[in-house]
Formats: structure tokens, C-alpha cells, sequence
């Protein structure tokens, strides 16, 4: 892995969520200084900010945006109490030629009583609704029935979780085998509080949601929760974000004909890891569900991924050096700042690194001309750190292939 | 079972380490990482406040290695369509001939990259090895021969030694030069003698003649010997083909790894440690293809590889089929994971397309999910896109496309390419939308726009009632342009009588018709019949729009009075 480039963000404050839009051409940045910077991608591959505005009066904590097909649509929710639903309006020219474009706020959802936590589009086949969660427990389903008028948002379910929530994450299937499901997530503290994990299913006869399994054995806060994109299994994936990762296997229990409710579903644990050492604050899949990242308070990003027997394994982390780049006054607001092998290299935190172990031959540093001049040499590959459970680690292929002639034949030999 | 993941990276980001926390954000190809503090309200941190988007090591060499993925493509396709019903004789020759295509693509890039020269060779050693050993299947007797090819194809750093010697300018002191065969001859001469001494060892052998053969030690293969030459047996792979060659040149495959191991043993002096590509060469001499699979699953932190050559073992029928729970196996997993890294890439996901389409568990549904996500830059891409969905009948992708590229038309206010994406996506609802839009342009500016796509409906036009309105309204307009009154009036009357014509635009609709009431020059033919025009008026008089203005209001009852008079003379006057 290699650090490809730094964006300076430019926020004043924390930055705390960061969003990529559906085709991964753009980019949504939220802040504790209450504003969100939409960044749009270059065919370079350079980000630059297209707009930057204030969008609450307090801390914003997610930002979102919609299925394409609704446009260009974003969601924010924040520390003052209100979710926001925003929309891209085609400027004029003279601002498309400087690269700006404008976002118009469309809906304030205000329905809370506490700070808003989470935000989040349902799945596109269910037509374009927002769900949010708040620390006052109850999660709230927005609809907007005409997808050509974004002011008009109707709340459709409001749904008591009695314990304050921290995090959604909707099942992104979109198979008739299943109705629509959400996961929600509460970070109280007291565990005798039971299970802090709830799943809801939607009732097509009712016509609402139900609450149709609870992780029992998730008893800490959790910070929060993603469902894997379903690639044809039959049963459902979440992960979890709390004291440590937790991945979990749901498989759908048949139902008989005359059952009503909800599906009940056989809960299994597939994986736990507390290689974080701490809490666990992010978790998410990339879009094949193929890899799972983790934030943890240990300061570190770190990558899972599952081999064809379903065993998970730790394959990356990303580690804060100690070392971050500052932004000095006067600079453009994008700047794409290739960092220097310096910079890596320079404040190896992790000690004791013996034998750096080289994927590819180390690089030549770039001369000017050649074609990797702008590139970064790879980073040196780490054996494990100490968090990592006691395992001979695989090596990799290392770059020597001393060349020797082949033997000697005895005719070659002084004559 | 932990195998077939690849191992572990680090990789440091600049940012601060004590007491703060990193957020991410998966994207396409990459992990974006930035500073932030995951806990309750009321935090304030400095802003050092960017953003660093990590990528994958095969990114720096994805220019590189796009050359690699290109041609593999194209044979990996080829390799898929081989006839089950060929006898197997035919076909092992064809999977020999497919193996060595992949190895020849791997000499290809290896010659424009000397960076990566290193890892290329080693792919290549080892599947090379594995094509003797598992493919081709060499028995004993060439099998001996073949594993001297690869020995000494692999010893091309002879050649780059003995180039970098000749070339330096004094090649006698160049210190390399003694370990060169023959030092002044070149090594086609080399070649040559070697080549002969090798049937003259033959020839011994076989009639048993090994008297006065000075080399006699060498050729008896005496362990101890060979092994004082060390320095020239660059590895225990080189070391064992040679004592192979003085000893037991008639090895059977299933003996082999006896002598792999003890060489290796004899050859690895008691501080080294056997590297991971020893003991995946050791793996392949003793058959044992799952874990070779494996070790280069995780030693080669790339897919390509394991991928490929999986694939080609399989058609081999080489590999067990594993039952796994979901029901995949170990070469569709290999697929799957080397087409998705694929398809982040901006013009290399077309390639990936073919890899899920032989992946006949999982391929269709991972594809249909990664195919939305390719991004949209232009229409000629969107239609590319679209191309691949629609060949597959993935109905959902093509809907979702469309409907992606409708909105982003409509958006910018280009109703026609709108339009058009609403009808290929089945869209009803949108075309009614647009259809709607251009409708009020019309109101608002007296003139259509985008004629030709609306001229050009064709069927496409029963998509919704609207857009069916909008395309005869535009055929009344047409009819009237060229004087066909009396088959403008009747589209007129039909389009009001079968209620199609959204009310807000009844009043255009009347005020179209005026004129045509007016019409003195109308000949007796191309007037409204008897029966038409109290049907017409019929349909007109009890209308009411409130927000009208009144004097268009007033015109149109004066000339639909006018007109109820004339059609009353007329008949009285026909009749008579």
C-alpha cells in the first residue's frame, strides 16, 4: 500500500465523516465546524473543491449521498438536533468554468429532540427515503414521494429503539427473497441494558416495521454497523463496531405459511477481532464486501478480508505516524500534495522493523524524466505488530535472484 | 485454513498518532483516511485537517502491468471455449500451448520492465515448474530433460552477466569474467558444446562407457563434488537438475521431491532459512498443487498470478473440487477477487466483464453490482456500459443506467437527451415528466424543441400516455404545417375525445383549433364533417378555465358560435 496522495481538506475543525458518491468521482467532507466541502475528482485523479457551505449550527457528524438516480442529493445530520437533505443546482456558466457548483437546501428534518447521529438513503428500489437515528432512541423513516420535488418529505415510520442510537445501516439486497431491513446500533453504556443491536424488518401486511431479532450478545456500546453488500448468499452479513469488530452471520429461519411475523433468523458469530485494543469507532465495507475496514481507538485503520473458507484475517493497517502534514496559510484550497518518501520513512513509529520485506525490487528514487517520477516508492512491508496474535506471519517474495552462471562444463574448463 | 489471503501490510499515514483516531471511507480503488475523534459532542481539535487516499502497491505498476492484464485476457478467453468433447491427447497439447502463451506474456512485460523484473522471473520459474510438472506432466525420461530447459531458461542473468561482462570495456578484468562459460566464446558457441556434451553424457550413459573420463566424479553426480561448485549452482533447484542429470536421469515425477528435499537440505547451508519461493518450488515437486496455490496466494500479494494459473489447472482437471458452504470453489474465489481489482481500473474493467461471465456461481452477481458502479464520464461510455448489460439481460443494471443518465440530462435542461434515456430505461413515470417539460416549453415559447427525436418516436411513443400526446400533438402540428387541415382537425378532435391531453393544456389545444375554425379557404372536403363539428363544439363549450385570460376565452366562443352557424348553413345548404 502506498499513500497516493493528501487532499488538504481545509475544514477549521475535526473532520467527521468523509463520503464517497456512488461512482467514486466525488466526495463529501463534514466537519465539527459546521460546514460540508464537496470535492469532485479530476480525470488526473486531483481533488478540488466544487462548494463549501455551513449547514448546521453545530457539529456535523455524517453526510450522505443519494442513489444517482436521484440526482445529485446529500444528506447531513449534526449536533444540532436537525438532519438536512440538499440538492446540486446547475449553475451558471461562469461558475461552471471556474469549477463551482451550488447546493441548495431542500428539507430540514427536525423531529428530533437530541443530536442527530446518523443519516442514511435507503436502498434505491424502495424510491428515495432517509433514515435517521438519534441519541433519543427513536429512529425516524422520511420519504419524499415526488423525486422532482425535494421539499416535500413526509416521515413515514418513527420507530422507538428505547436505547439511545448511535449508527443504521440498511441491508442493501434488494432480492425479493427478503423484505426491506435495517440494523441499528446504541452506544449505552450500561449493559444490563441487554442487547445493542436491533434488526427491523418491514411488514408488508402491517405496513410497518418490526423489530425482529436482537444481538443479544453485543452488550457494549457500539459505535456502529454495516451490512455487506449481498453478493447471492442467502444469508446476511453485519458488522459491528463496538469494543471490538464482530462480524455476523444472519440466516433467514424458513417461514411457515401462517406466520405473520417477522423473520426470525439464526444469529452466528464468524468473526471477532480485538486487535484495535480498544474501542471500536468505524466499521465498513468497500463495495465487493470482499474487504471489511475498522477504525479503532488505537489510532488505526486496519483492512479484513476472508479467504474462500470464510476464515478472516487481518491484511492491512493504516497507522497514524506522529508526524501529520500541516497545511501553511495562503494555499489554494485543493491542493493535492504528493507525500514524499520522507515523510514515511522518517518516523517509523513501529520499532523494531527488521527486515522490511519488499513486494516488488525497492525503486530507484524517481529521476526527472522517468516515468514514475511522480510516484511513490511502495512502503516498506512490516512483519506483524505486537497487537497481532502470535502467528508465523508469510513472507514475501523476496527480490533476490543472484544471478550465477550454470555450471561450469568440464570441456569450458581450461583447455 | 488460513491460506489464499494475502499477508500483511502496513502502511503509515501523516498524521497524528496519540490520541486520535482514524476515519476512512472506501472508494473505487482506494481507502481515503483522514484525522478525526470519535467521541461525544463539544470536541475541538486543530485542523490539520487532510485527507490521504491510500492505494494498492499493483497501482504504481497498473501502466505497467495493463500490458500483462491485456493479453492474459484474451487467452484466459480462448482457454474457456475449449471443447469439452476433444479427446484429452488433443487437448493436453492445447493446454501446454495455453500455458506457454501465459508464459510468453510474461517474457513480454519482463523485457519492458526491468523494475519488476525480479517478481516476474519468479512467476514465471515457478509456472514454468508448474507446467512441466502438472500440465504437461512430463513422465520420467524427458522429464529430466524438460526440468533441464528450465533450469537453464532460467538462468537468463547468465546472460545478463555475460552481456554486462562483454560490454564493460575490459572484459578480462571485469571480475565476473571467470565465472562465465568459455569467457571469450560466445554463448551460442556456449550453447552449442553444451549441447554436445550433453548427448556425449547421453551416449555414456547408455552404452555404459564411463572409462577413462576425466570428469568422471562430475558425472557420477558424487554429491560432495557438485557441491564444491556451489558458487556456479546458484540454487538448490539448479543443484538438484544436475545431480538429477548425473544420477538418476530416468526420475519418475513421483520421486522427485525426495531429491528436492534433500538437495534443497544439502544445498542450504544451516543459517539460511528457506525462502517462501524454495518452498513453493518444493510444494510443486511434490505435487502438492493446493499448496502452491496457496503459498503463492500469499506470498504474491497479487491475484494475477494464483488467478490465472488456477484457472488453467482446473481445465487440467487438476484441482478437487472443495464443497464450501456457499457453494464456490477455489478457482471461481481466484476469478472473482482478481476481476474485481479489475474493475476499479478506469478502462481495464471491460477485461473483468469476461472474467465474471466464467464464473458460473458468483460472476453474474458480482458484475451486475460492479458494473453500476463504472463511472458514467460519457455518453459513449454510458453506452458502453450499456452494451454489456444489455447482452447479459441484466434489466435492472440497464434501468438504473438510464435512469442515471435521465436525471443528469434533465438536470442540465437537455430534454431531449433526457427523453431519449427515459425510453431506453422503460421509464414511464420520467417520460411522462419530460414529455410534461416540453410541454410547457411549448406554452411558454410557441415552439418544440428537439423535433427530430420527437418526430422520430416511433413506438417508443406508447411508453406513456404523455409522451403519446406530446408525439401527435407534434404530428397535428406537422399536418397543419402542411396545409392538411381536415386530418389536423381530426387528430385535433381525437387527442381531446380520448382525454390524453393533460388538462393544463386543453387551452392550447383550443386556441391551436381557432384557427382552424377560421379557415375560409377550407374547401368543402377538408371541412369538419356533419358529424365532426358538434362534437367538436360539444366537447369545447362546457370547458371552464378559470385562469384564463377572458378575451381568449370570448374569441374562442365567438368563433365556435361562428363555426356552429356555418356548419348549420352548410347543411342546410347540402341538403337542399
Amino acid at each position: 500500500m502506498f499513500v497516493a496522495r493528501s487532499i488538504a481538506a481545509d475544514h477549521k475543525d475535526l473532520i467527521h465523516d468523509v463520503s464517497y458518491d456512488f461512482h467514486g468521482r466525488r466526495m463529501a467532507t463534514c466537519s465539527s465546524d459546521q460546514s460540508v466541502k464537496v470535492w469532485d475528482k479530476s480525470e488526473s485523479g486531483e481533488w478540488h473543491c466544487t462548494a463549501s457551505w455551513k449547514t448546521h449550527s453545530g457539529s456535523v457528524w455524517r453526510v450522505t449521498w443519494a442513489h444517482p438516480e436521484f440526482g445529485q442529493v446529500l444528506a447531513s445530520c449534526s449536533f444540532d438536533r436537525t438532519a438536512a437533505v440538499w440538492e446540486e443546482i446547475v449553475g451558471e456558466s461562469n461558475d461552471k468554468q471556474r469549477g463551482l457548483s451550488h447546493w441548495i437546501k431542500r428539507t430540514t428534518l427536525v423531529d428530533s429532540r437530541t443530536s442527530v447521529t446518523d443519516v442514511k438513503f435507503a436502498p434505491k428500489h424502495m424510491g428515495l427515503m432517509l433514515t435517521t437515528c438519534s441519541a433519543d432512541g427513536v429512529v425516524r423513516i422520511y420519504e419524499a414521494p415526488d423525486v422532482m420535488n425535494l421539499s416535500q418529505w413526509s416521515l413515514q415510520h418513527e420507530i422507538s429503539c428505547k436505547l439511545s442510537c448511535s449508527c443504521i445501516s440498511w441491508n442493501p439486497s434488494s432480492s425479493r427473497a427478503h423484505p426491506p431491513m435495517f440494523a441499528v446500533g446504541s452506544d449505552d453504556n450500561n449493559v444490563t441494558y441487554g442487547g445493542k443491536v436491533q434488526i427491523y424488518e418491514y411488514n408488508e401486511n402491517t405496513r410497518k416495521y418490526a423489530k425482529a431479532e436482537t444481538l443479544v450478545t453485543v452488550t457494549d456500546a457500539v459505535h456502529d454497523i454495516a451490512f455487506a453488500p449481498n453478493l447471492g448468499r442467502s444469508f446476511h452479513i453485519l458488522a459491528i463496531a463496538t469494543k471490538d469488530v464482530r462480524i455476523f452471520k444472519l440466516v433467514p429461519m424458513r417461514k411457515e405459511s401462517t406466520s405473520t411475523g417477522p423473520t426470525k433468523f439464526e444469529v452466528q458469530i464468524m468473526a471477532q477481532f480485538d486487535n484495535h485494543n480498544s474501542q471500536v469507532w468505524r466499521v465498513s465495507w468497500n463495495i465487493t464486501s470482499t474487504l471489511l475496514a475498522s477504525s479503532g481507538d488505537d489510532g488505526c485503520v486496519r483492512l479484513w478480508k476472508a479467504n474462500y473458507m470464510d476464515n478472516w484475517k487481518c491484511t492491512g493497517i493504516l497507522k497514524g505516524d506522529g508526524s501529520p502534514l500541516t497545511s501553511s496559510s495562503g494555499q489554494p484550497t485543493a491542493m493535492n500534495t504528493m507525500v514524499g518518501s520522507s515523510v514515511q520513512t522518517s518516523q517509523n513509529a513501529l520499532n523494531g522493523m527488521s527486515a522490511g520485506r519488499y513486494f516488488f525490487p525497492p525503486l530507484d528514487p524517481p529521476r526527472a524524466g522517468t516515468r514514475y517520477g511522480h510516484l511513490l516508492p511502495p512502503s516498506s512491508l512490516i512483519e506483524h505488530c505486537d497487537a497481532e496474535p502470535i502467528q508465523p506471519q508469510p513472507q514475501a517474495l523476496p527480490p533476490r535472484f543472484s544471478s550465477r552462471s550454470l555450471l561450469l562444463l568440464p570441456e569450458a574448463d581450461g583447455q | 485454513d488460513d491460506d489464499h489471503v494475502s499477508f500483511l501490510q502496513m502502511q503509515n499515514i501523516p498524521a497524528a498518532s496519540g490520541g486520535k483516531h482514524l476515519g476512512f471511507a472506501w472508494g473505487p480503488g482506494d481507502i481515503l483516511v483522514y484525522e478525526t475523534l470519535y467521541k461525544a459532542s463539544g470536541v475541538k481539535g486543530s485542523g490539520s485537517s487532510f485527507i490521504h487516499e491510500v492505494r494498492k502497491d499493483e497501482d504504481i505498476y497498473s501502466p505497467i502491468l495493463r500490458k500483462l492484464f491485456n493479453e492474459s485476457h484474451h487467452i484466459f478467453v480462448g482457454l474457456q471455449t475449449i471443447r469439452e468433447d476433444l479427446p484429452s491427447k488433443n487437448k493436453k497439447s492445447q493446454f501446454v500451448s495455453i500455458s506457454k502463451n501465459y508464459r510468453s506474456v510474461i517474457r513480454a512485460c519482463m523485457e519492458e520492465l526491468q523494475q519488476v523484473v525480479s517478481i516476474l522471473l519468479a512467476i514465471e520459474l515457478i509456472w514454468n515448474l508448474c507446467e512441466v510438472l502438472f500440465i504437461d506432466a512430463a513422465p520420467a525420461g524427458s522429464l529430466l530433460l524438460h526440468l533441464l530447459d528450465w533450469v537453464r531458461l532460467h538462468k537468463a542473468d547468465v546472460d545478463e552477466k555475460a552481456r554486462e561482462v562483454l560490454q564493460s570495456e575490459s572484459p578480462a578484468e571485469h571480475p565476473d569474467y571467470c565465472d562465465v562459460p568459455g569467457g571469450t566464446q560466445t554463448l551460442t558457441d556456449f550453447d552449442v558444446k553444451w549441447r554436445l556434451w550433453h548427448e556425449e553424457v547421453d551416449r555414456c550413459l547408455q552404452d555404459n562407457s564411463f572409462a577413462s573420463n576425466r570428469h568422471l566424479e562430475l558425472i557420477l553426480g558424487d554429491e560432495d563434488t557438485l557441491l564444491e561448485h556451489k558458487e556456479l549452482l546458484s540454487t538448490w533447484y539448479h543443484f538438484l537438475v544436475t545431480r538429477l542429470l548425473f544420477c538418476h536421469p530416468t526420475v519418475k515425477p513421483t520421486e522427485l521431491h525426495y531429491y528436492a528435499q534433500s538437495c534443497m537440505t544439502m544445498f542450504l547451508d544451516s543459517r539460511s532459512v528457506p525462502e517462501p519461493l524454495d518452498n513453493i518450488l518444493l510444494a510443486a515437486f511434490e505435487f502438492d498443487i493446493h499448496q502452491v496455490i496457496k503459498d503463492c496466494s500469499i506470498a504474491l500479494n497479487n491475484w494475477w498470478f494464483v488467478a490465472h494459473l488456477t484457472d488453467l489447472l482446473d481445465h487440467c482437471k487438476l484441482l478437487q473440487s472443495h464443497n464450501l458452504h456457499f457453494g464456490s470453489n477455489l478457482r471461481e474465489f481466484l476469478l472473482l477477487e482478481y476481476a474485481s481489482g479489475l474493475f476499479t481500473h478506469h478502462s481495464l474493467w471491460q477485461l473483468a466483464v469476461d472474467y465474471f461471465d466464467h464464473c458460473p456461481e458468483f460472476g453474474r452477481v458480482y458484475l451486475e453490482l460492479q458494473i453500476e458502479h463504472v463511472p458514467l464520464d460519457t455518453e459513449r461510455k454510458a453506452l458502453k456500459v450499456l452494451r454489456i448489460c444489455e447482452q447479459r439481460q441484466m434489466s435492472e443494471q440497464v434501468r438504473s443506467i438510464c435512469k442515471i443518465m435521465a436525471m443528469r440530462a434533465l438536470r442540465n435542461n437537455r430534454l431531449g437527451s433526457a427523453l431519449s434515456w427515459s425510453i431506453r430505461a422503460k421509464d414511464a413515470a420520467f417520460a411522462t415528466l419530460i414529455s410534461e417539460r416540453f410541454l410547457q416549453d411549448y406554452c411558454a415559447r410557441g415552439t418544440f424543441s428537439d423535433l427530430d427525436l420527437i418526430d422520430n418516436l416511433g413506438p417508443a411513443m406508447l411508453l406513456s400516455d404523455r409522451l403519446t400526446f406530446l408525439g401527435k400533438y407534434r404530428e397535428f402540428h406537422k399536418l397543419y404545417g402542411e396545409k392538411r387541415f381536415r386530418e389536423a382537425a381530426k387528430l385535433l378532435l381525437s387527442l381531446m375525445t380520448a382525454k390524453i391531453a393533460p388538462r393544463s393544456f386543453w387551452m392550447t389545444l383550443l386556441t391551436d383549433a381557432l384557427p382552424l375554425l377560421e379557415q375560409k379557404e377550407v374547401s368543402p372536403h377538408q371541412r369538419f364533417n356533419l358529424h365532426s363539428a358538434p362534437s367538436f363544439i360539444q366537447v369545447c363549450l362546457p370547458f371552464q378555465e378559470e385562469d384564463m385570460e377572458q378575451t381568449k376565452v370570448e374569441l374562442l366562443r365567438l368563433a365556435l358560435a361562428r363555426n356552429l352557424a356555418m356548419a348549420i348553413v352548410k347543411e342546410g345548404t347540402m341538403e337542399t
